[in-house]
């Protein structure tokens, strides 16, 4: 099993949500977006200055910034 | 007849408005993209024998967070008690749309569910067994194509059944962890006035301690939560929670856990998907519009096509509607000299008033009712959040949001508009700098002096069908200084009198839908010209009055007019602009419609009886009264970077609440216009030496 930061995650790799370590007013809005504990989330493609990135979470495409996305940890096969 | 409160809460870009406008017949704005409705709106509509008042509250994807739009969600949820609460969700997501649904439940008991996008969920192959979903969760639910109107009458009947009690919803509220649960029983019969399910709630918000909404329920439903046998049966709650490992800092978790996987179980249920790939579509476009090599040449491409469509479709209208006005024109000095009417009446009221509003009307509104509607497309195409996708990174580095891109892009339409849409920005200093900055993109109102002006000095000398081309890259050029500067500035205030890191940024792409053409074009054709129209007769007009009046009136030798366009003259001259221009923006300060014609009229004098609607005509005046190539850039750029106008000052002060950053808003765009002016015209005259 890999563990890594969901932005290090390679695009159209899809990873499970282990922890978010970002502060308590980000995560409930992470939270409400379903990016959660145990949620599936995939990179899908990076917007033309390479940030932010788009995922793939619960059917829904969500834009995040690097600085985000960092502070997920995620786990891959 | 009986009246009762409907309210329609939801996610945000599911259709919300689009049904309560079918509903209520009203035009609210609708738009592809998150956060659109801001504030609450009502209207009205009758069904069989009961009156309905309708609130649209604002898209919300849960009620947790303390962002203002979520706030104004709960609140109205929380304490208003409508008759009903219809939750509008998309069928495509239904999973993470449930979401809300299961929080709202949590609260009030009165809810219908309106699964919306149905067409949409069909061509993706997501099917919903809605009965079972109703069952399911305990409360009744309908299915709508928003579109389609026929289906909004199930929606109508039920919420007339729910409204007179025929049915009554009986939602299946989430249940947490047993010990959740215990100390929320504990804590709800402190106050055994309230009903269920709000005090499970009200216990809710006490053990995860948000104190901000726990004063805003003691002040609203006027109790006291802040009692001793309730403190101390919290902390008794807080203890047993401990002894679980549950505390502060991972409840929130636990909870949010347990609706999703609550939301998770019942989508599972009543969800078949046929074609797992149902966002492949989507996502294939949108890899080609945000790529390295095509996303921002594809950008750019648009927004040239976006004017050059404007400027040579608006030729023809202008055309036809100019020379009507044109004869009128003729007619109507006929009519008031055969009825004697002394020369100054006819003077004022043809040259002052008519002159202004036919102007308005012939040049001003074809290029805005072209350009109006094929935006609009594009915002509900989905193309707007690709834009704010793109240059998320240029607002990164200016400090700021990346939601500004969309407010930036509001303001193309309308200043006003733009500063209200601010409202999606969460960070306050964030939202501060979006509104500062978002005259700084020329609206609609200026588009057509942009693009005559370009016409006459810089396409004129090409001809053919390129002139409308030149002209486009023109004003996108202009339009792209002012989305530079937007960032300059935004950047220089971040590190200035407004500093701060940017904070985070989420932002949905919602999939691409396919506009709704026909119902756009009948809309915002309307809508504009009926708004142009009124704006023409209500600010134009006595504008033009007035305009007659203070270049008749006499001061010593010279007109009013006259006098102050000399004493601004010389400081017009130092920044390539001359007193006139300037005159004519300071008195536009209304509407910025009105700016050339106030010129012109200055330019012109008494010899106004010319027809000035045509454009070579307007040219052969500018260039008689010294207007050259730099004249015509730095008109442009002062354009595009001058003091809002009055209705975007006075939102601005509306939504800022502070007269400072009003004034900041003026000085901000005024002081970077005339440096720029300044800049460009020292330039030339170094080199034309």
């Amino acid at each position: 099993m890999n563990i890594c930061n969901l932005s290090d995650l390679k695009i159209n790799k899809t990873a499970k949500i282990l922890d978010l370590y970002c502060s308590s007013n980000i995560k409930r809005r992470l939270f409400d977006l379903g990016i959660i504990k145990d949620s599936l989330i995939t990179p899908i493609f990076k917007s033309p200055f390479n940030d932010p990135t788009a995922y793939l979470v619960k059917g829904t495409v969500i834009a995040l910034r690097k600085e985000d996305s960092s502070k997920i940890l995620v786990t891959y096969l | 007849m009986k009246n009762f409160t409907v309210a329609f809460a939801g996610n945000p870009n599911v259709g919300k408005s689009t049904i309560f406008n079918s509903l209520t017949g009203m035009n609210q704005h609708t738009g592809n993209w998150s956060g659109k409705t801001v504030g609450n709106c009502s209207g009205t509509f009758t069904y069989k024998d009961a009156h309905f008042t309708a609130i649209d509250i604002p898209g919300t994807y849960s009620l947790m967070s303390n962002s203002e739009e979520e706030e104004i969600a709960r609140n109205y949820i929380c304490f208003e008690n409508p008759d009903a609460i219809v939750i509008v969700v998309d069928g495509t997501s239904l999973e993470r749309n449930l979401n809300l649904v299961t929080q709202i439940m949590e609260i009030n008991s009165n809810i219908i569910l309106c699964v919306n996008l149905l067409d949409e969920a069909k061509k993706k192959g997501i099917k919903i067994d809605l009965n079972k979903l109703s069952s399911l969760l305990g409360i009744p639910v309908v299915g709508t194509i928003a579109k389609k109107k026929k289906t909004l009458i199930n929606l109508k009947n039920i919420i007339y059944d729910v409204c007179l009690k025929k049915i009554v919803p009986t939602p299946n509220i989430v249940k947490y962890l047993p010990i959740i649960e215990d100390s929320i029983s504990l804590l709800s019969c402190e106050y055994p006035t309230i009903p269920f399910p709000l005090n499970r709630w009200i216990s809710l918000k006490l053990l995860s301690n948000d104190t901000k909404i726990i004063n805003t329920i003691s002040q609203k439903l006027n109790i006291d939560l802040n009692t001793s046998s309730i403190n101390s049966k919290i902390d008794e709650c807080i203890c047993l929670l401990k002894r679980n490992d549950i505390t502060l800092s991972n409840l929130d978790e636990i909870l949010i856990s347990a609706i999703m996987k609550y939301a998770e179980h019942i989508s599972s249920k009543v969800c078949t998907y046929t074609n797992k790939d149902y966002l492949s579509k989507t996502i294939k476009i949108d890899r080609i519009l945000t790529s390295k090599k095509f996303g921002i040449p594809i950008m750019l491409l648009f927004l040239c096509v976006l004017f050059w469509i404007t400027i040579v479709g608006a030729n023809y209208p202008s055309q036809i509607l100019s020379d009507f006005f044109g004869n009128l024109k003729i007619q109507i000095t006929n009519f008031f000299n055969s009825v004697h009417s002394p020369q100054w009446l006819t003077s004022m009221l043809v040259d002052g008033v008519y002159q202004t509003v036919t102007w308005i009307i012939s040049v001003m509104l074809p290029p805005m009712a072209i350009f109006f509607p094929l935006f609009t497309i594009l915002e509900d195409l989905g193309f707007l959040p690709r834009i704010a996708f793109n240059l998320d990174r240029c607002f990164k580095c200016a400090c700021t949001s990346g939601k500004q891109a969309l407010t930036m892009c509001m303001g193309f339409g309308c200043n006003a508009a733009g500063v209200v849409g601010c409202r999606i920005i969460n960070s306050p200093r964030e939202k501060l700098i979006a509104i500062l900055t978002n005259s700084f993109v020329p609206c609609n109102g200026r588009f057509p002096f942009l693009i005559t002006v370009a016409i006459i000095f810089i396409s004129g000398t090409v001809s053919g069908i390129f002139s409308g081309l030149v002209a486009a890259i023109v004003v996108m050029l202009v339009v792209l200084l002012g989305i530079l500067l937007t960032l300059l500035v935004s950047k220089i205030l971040s590190k200035t009198i407004l500093k701060g890191l940017p904070s985070s940024f989420t932002l949905e792409l919602p999939p691409y839908r396919t506009p709704q053409i026909g119902k756009i074009l009948v809309r915002s054709l309307l809508n504009r010209t009926l708004f142009v129209l009124g704006k023409a007769i209500s600010i134009a007009a006595p504008a033009g009055l007035v305009i007659w009046l203070f270049s008749n009136i006499n001061i010593g030798s010279l007109s009013i007019l006259d006098f102050i366009a000399t004493e601004l003259d010389p400081f017009a001259k130092v920044i390539g602009l001359d007193g006139y221009i300037l005159t004519g923006f300071i008195l536009g300060i209304p509407a910025n419609e009105i700016v050339l014609p106030i010129i012109l009229m200055g330019y012109l004098k008494n010899k106004t009886l010319i027809d000035i609607e045509n454009i070579n005509v307007i040219g052969n005046i500018l260039v008689s009264n010294g207007w050259n190539i730099l004249t015509a850039i730095n008109v442009m750029i002062f354009t595009l970077l001058h003091f809002p106008c009055g209705t975007t000052l006075l939102t601005i002060k509306k939504e800022t609440k502070s007269i400072k950053w009003t004034l900041v808003s003026f000085l901000l765009p005024t002081i970077c216009g005339i440096i720029i002016c300044f800049i460009t015209t020292s330039v030339y005259r170094l080199f034309a030496l």
